[in-house]
């Protein structure tokens, strides 16, 4: 204590004395620093409380309670992280091809794009979906398609993360029976699907129905994978487009958190031990220019999630208590504006998300503001993990910044502001409440009015974009385009499964799903399984639970 | 051309009521989402934006149909729409939007747009009536500039 009370009377003098008078040679740039969530930031950081009194129950060692320093004990020195880029565009055909193409480059896992029809459960031959098929990511029309889209892709090797959430249990059912064709069985598949809605709602958009039968859609994929595929992630919870809508670093994890709370409370009410099915929950956040900000972000959420779920849900198994993230970089922070430039703002990022802890990485391709991506730009985006990784020596040791006055500072900031956010939204009764009053939403946008002010006023520097600009000639960046045909293609391929498939039997499946639907207390997931099975489409799928459900409407906040 | 002929020229309206506000009316814009994508970001910030610059600014949501759109412009009675899309679908719906409002008989109505659009598809837009395309970056100031210069257009029209 005594040289606690030192140390604090040093940095006193040291504060009026040197840096008075360093100041009034070289008065520092800001009146006030503060990090992109508007924590203030001091000249220096210096030990504020012994940290021997304090390590064991904030830090500990990696892969023990509360798991700050990282989920495993020894994190990238075993097993670098999973370096995992989101592709697919246009046909199934396209889209196997680039998968193909990133496996042999290097990469170790997939990630499915998928384009909106799919997402909202349109079909391609829908009038909605006009000028959408194949745009944002592959086209999925029925099995069909699946089977193209994975084909020679050895799905007992590699593990799929597919980013599909109001019809994750059509894909998931697709993904199983590709499965079952290359004689794999479903409880050896690996693989995440993201089936988060609540974010949908305040972030996203691709919700279709509304939140109650949304969450049992959801509580029922974890039920039926903690019995058949143990193996899999049942849930992306995603702070990542929460982040990409305008939310700071803070609201990032605490509305991710609230929205995690849920998930867990609705499979509890729905009967389930909260040690079944708590280990196959992950997430999946976003890395932000902000370095240490971000870091001490990852840090603050682990430490969060271990308390939530053993303290508020009483898990028991510390493998329920670890969060387990995937990271991409901030998508929003490209610039159309020399658009090189990005590959450094995707570099810290990287960064970020390394020193962070995470499992699983996509990097943003350089050209991710103007269009889709070359594959030349995706190359170059995984080559900088795989720099990170290889060259820069810092997954070499665990938690490299852990005991940093700075990031220990933040982290401790940071989890003492979502905490106060989680209070806040209880009181209002759940994030369901939060989400349905538009709090969620006002609070996402104001940080992205206040952010987006800062921009336009100078205040905040984005470098070519407000400062450090220069005349571009016209961008000669290859993009790749999804051509309008392949809606004609992907409609002609879905006339003909429809010509060759069983339609009566479609009929009855579809039917049966129905009934299913119609009854609370039932599994949708195996009724889906079988009409997938039979080649029903995935919006002959969705108009059924549309017709039970109904659909969700947009509350407008702005 | 004058105040009356300008007056007389309208169709859309009734035209007593057209002429009187007219005159002194704040600019009305609408700020619409067509297609499927759910990024709206862009689309709240400018919503909002334009809204502290002192125009009439409505927003319509996420997934809307050109049909909508069109159908709420028309009774909105707004004299912009900026349509923001980021999913790549605007080579297709943004036109769809000025035919509708050409169909109608309101093709006053002027139409912008933003989002992820790749340069080279700006001067197809711009053939199809999209009078500005506003790409990521851009200041406010631009967007309010091109509103203020465009209305001015209209009234020496």
């Amino acid at each position: 204590m005594a040289k606690e009370n030192d140390i604090k009377k040093h940095y006193q003098n040291w504060k009026n004395h040197t840096v008075a008078k360093g100041t009034s040679r070289f008065p520092e740039r800001k009146k006030n620093f503060k990090t992109t969530s508007g924590i203030p930031i001091d000249t220096t950081y210096f030990p504020r409380e012994d940290p021997r009194e304090t390590y064991l129950e904030k830090l500990s060692f990696p892969g023990t309670y509360p798991f700050t320093r990282g989920i495993q004990p020894t994190m990238y020195r075993s097993r670098l992280w999973t370096m995992r880029q989101y592709a697919g565009f246009g046909t199934a055909e396209e889209s196997n091809k680039r998968y193909k193409y990133l496996l042999q480059q290097g990469q170790t896992g997939l990630s499915i794009a998928f384009d909106l029809p799919t997402q909202l459960g349109y079909d391609s031959d829908d009038p909605r979906s006009e000028g959408e098929v194949g745009k944002v990511g592959v086209a999925i029309d029925t099995l069909k398609d699946m089977e193209i889209l994975l084909d020679g892709i050895p799905l007992d090797k590699v593990s799929t993360s597919m980013t599909i959430n109001a019809p994750a249990a059509i894909l998931l059912a697709m993904y199983i029976l590709v499965g079952e064709k290359q004689n794999v069985p479903r409880e050896k598949l690996r693989g995440t699907i993201q089936n988060d809605i609540l974010k949908e709602y305040v972030a996203r958009g691709t919700y279709i129905f509304p939140p109650k039968p949304s969450l049992r859609i959801i509580t029922n994929i974890f039920e039926f994978c903690s019995k058949e595929m143990p193996n899999w992630n049942t849930i992306s919870i995603s702070g990542y487009h929460i982040r990409e809508a305008g939310a700071n670093a803070i609201q990032e994890i605490a509305f991710t958190m609230a929205n995690a709370i849920e998930y867990v409370k609705s499979a509890i009410s729905a009967g389930l031990d909260v040690d079944t099915f708590a280990g196959r929950l992950s997430f999946f956040f976003n890395a932000h220019n902000d370095l240490f900000e971000e870091v001490a972000k990852f840090r603050a959420a682990r430490r969060v999630w271990a308390k939530i779920m053993k303290e508020k849900f009483g898990a028991k198994n510390p493998r329920s208590m670890m969060l387990r993230f995937h990271t991409q970089t901030a998508g929003s922070t490209l610039t159309a504006q020399q658009p090189d430039n990005n590959v450094i703002r995707v570099t810290i990022q990287t960064l970020a998300a390394v020193l962070g802890g995470t499992q699983s990485l996509h990097t943003n391709s350089k050209d991710e503001a103007l269009g889709l991506p070359s594959e030349e730009s995706v190359r170059i985006a995984l080559r900088t993990q795989q720099i990170v990784a290889h060259e820069s020596g810092v997954a070499n040791t665990v938690d490299p910044l852990g005991g940093s006055y700075y990031i220990e500072y933040l982290t401790d900031e940071i989890e003492k502001r979502v905490w106060d956010y989680l209070t806040k939204i209880e009181k209002m009764g759940g994030v369901i409440k939060a989400i349905e009053s538009g709090f969620i939403q006002k609070e996402i946008q104001d940080s992205a009015f206040e952010y987006q002010k800062e921009v336009e006023s100078g205040e905040r520097i984005i470098v070519g974009v407000n400062k450090f600009r220069i005349e571009e000639e016209p961008k000669d960046l290859e993009i790749l385009k999804v051509k309008p045909e392949v809606r004609i293609k992907q409609i002609e391929k879905l006339q003909e499964v429809k010509k060759n498939r069983n339609n009566s039997a479609v009929e009855e499946k579809l039917k049966q799903l129905k009934a299913c639907a119609e009854n609370e207390n039932k599994n949708l997931m195996p009724p889906i399984i079988e009409a997938v099975k039979e080649y029903a489409t995935i919006g002959e799928i969705c108009g059924v639970l549309r017709e039970v459900f109904g659909e969700y409407k947009e509350n407008i906040v702005i | 051309m004058g105040y009356l002929e300008k007056f007389l020229g309208n169709t859309r309206k009734t035209l007593l009521y057209r002429g009187i506000r007219e005159m002194n009316k704040k600019v009305r814009i609408l700020i619409a989402k067509p297609g499927l994508d759910g990024h709206d970001r862009g689309a709240k910030y400018i919503a909002r934006a334009l809204k502290d610059a002192g125009y009439e600014v409505i927003y319509t949501g996420i997934r809307q149909t050109p049909e909508a759109i069109v159908k709420t412009a028309i009774q909105e009675d707004v004299d912009f729409i900026g349509l923001s899309l980021l999913s790549g679908a605007h080579n297709e719906l943004f036109p769809r939007v000025t035919e509708l409002l050409k169909k109608h008989g309101a093709e006053d109505i002027i139409v912008f747009g933003g989002g992820i659009i790749p340069e080279e598809d700006i001067p197809f837009l711009k053939s199809k009536g999209i009078k500005a395309i506003f790409t990521p970056g851009t200041p406010i100031r631009d967007v309010i500039d091109f509103i203020e210069s465009q209305k001015e257009a209209k009234n020496n029209e």
